[in-house]
C-alpha cells in the first residue's frame, strides 16, 4: 500500500455562534471566536490517498484529476468565502475545524475513484489541526 | 468517521543524558555530546492528539480553552525553561530522553476528562521528532 499526500491552501473567515445558546453561553463557551463579525483564517489542507500503484503507470492515481477535484470540491467552494454563510454543507453547523474537515472528508469521499481516501488533515493554525480517517481506521 | 484534534505548544529546557549508574566515560559512550557534564538545552514542539464525538452544539472534540488550560497545568507549568533532570522529579531517576519525555507526558495528559488521549508527539530539534501511543497500541 502507499499513501499520497496533496496539500492544498486556502483562506476563508468564520466565527464559533450556536443561536440555541445565550449570548453569554456563546461568549463563554466560544470565546473570541464568537465574535460577530468573524475572523479568518490560512487553512492548509493535506488530502492522503491510499492505494497500489497501478503497474501501467506507477501511480495510485492521476495527481492532476486529484488536483482537479480538489480544486471543484473544496477551493471553489471555501476559498474566499464566510464559511458560515457562504458554504451550504456548513449551514447551520459550528464550522469548527472538526466540522469543516469532517464536510471535506464527505465531499471528498465519493470523488476519489482510483485508491480510496485514506485521511484528511486540515490545519486552521500551524498549531492545531484535525484529521479524519474512514470507519475501521 | 474518526476524527483526531492535534495541539502543539512550545516549551524550551535544558536536560542532560546520564545514567547514574555507569562510569562517566560509559555515559560518554553512549550519549556521546548529550553527556556533557552541565547540560544543554532544546526548544521542544509538544504534539497531544485527542480523539472523541463532535459535539453537534459546539463542532468540537473539546473546547480548546479547556484543552490550553490542562496542558499548561499538568506539562508545560512544569517542563517550561527548566532543568529537566533537576527540576522534575521524574527524571531525578530517569533519563531524561525525548524517549522518556513521551512516556512521562503521556502518563499525565491520558487524565484528560474530555477527550480520548490518542498520541504524544515531541520534537526535539528539526531533525528529530518521537511519536508515542501508549503501551496497549505499542504494537500497531
Amino acid at each position: 500500500m502507499v499513501y499520497l499526500t496533496r496539500k492544498v491552501e486556502f483562506s476563508a473567515s468564520h466565527l464559533y455562534h450556536n443561536p440555541a445558546f445565550s449570548p453569554e453561553e456563546n461568549r463563554r463557551i466560544f470565546g473570541k471566536c464568537n465574535n460577530p463579525h468573524g475572523h479568518g483564517h490560512n487553512y492548509v489542507l493535506e488530502v492522503t490517498v491510499a492505494g497500489e500503484p497501478d503497474p501501467r503507470t506507477g501511480m495510485v492515481l492521476d495527481l492532476k484529476e486529484l488536483k482537479d477535484i480538489l480544486q471543484r470540491e473544496i477551493l471553489d467552494r471555501m476559498d474566499h468565502r464566510f464559511l458560515n454563510v457562504e458554504v451550504p454543507e456548513l449551514a447551520g453547523r459550528i464550522p469548527t475545524t472538526e466540522t469543516i474537515a469532517m464536510t471535506i472528508w464527505q465531499l471528498l469521499q465519493p470523488r476519489i475513484h482510483q485508491g480510496r481516501l485514506h485521511r484528511v488533515r486540515l490545519y486552521e493554525t500551524p498549531d492545531l489541526f484535525v484529521d479524519c480517517f474512514g470507519n475501521g481506521q | 468517521m474518526k476524527v483526531v484534534l492535534h495541539r502543539r505548544y512550545r516549551f524550551c529546557a535544558s536536560h542532560r543524558l546520564r545514567q547514574a549508574g555507569w562510569t562517566e566515560e560509559e555515559n560518554l559512550r553512549v550519549y556521546g555530546k548529550c553527556a556533557n557534564p552541565h547540560g544543554h538545552g532544546h526548544n521542544y514542539v509538544l504534539d497531544v492528539a485527542f480523539t472523541g464525538p463532535v459535539d453537534p452544539a459546539t463542532g468540537m472534540v473539546t473546547n480548546l480553552a479547556d484543552l490550553d488550560a490542562f496542558v499548561e497545568r499538568e506539562a508545560l507549568a512544569e517542563f517550561d525553561h527548566v532543568y529537566l533532570n533537576e527540576q522534575v522529579p521524574a527524571f531525578r531517576s530517569l533519563v531524561p530522553t525525548t524517549e522518556n519525555m513521551c512516556r512521562v507526558l503521556f502518563e499525565r495528559l491520558r487524565a484528560y476528562p474530555h477527550a480520548r488521549l490518542e498520541t504524544i508527539g515531541i520534537q526535539e530539534t528539526a531533525a528529530n521528532t518521537f511519536e508515542y501511543a501508549g503501551e496497549t497500541r505499542g504494537n500497531e
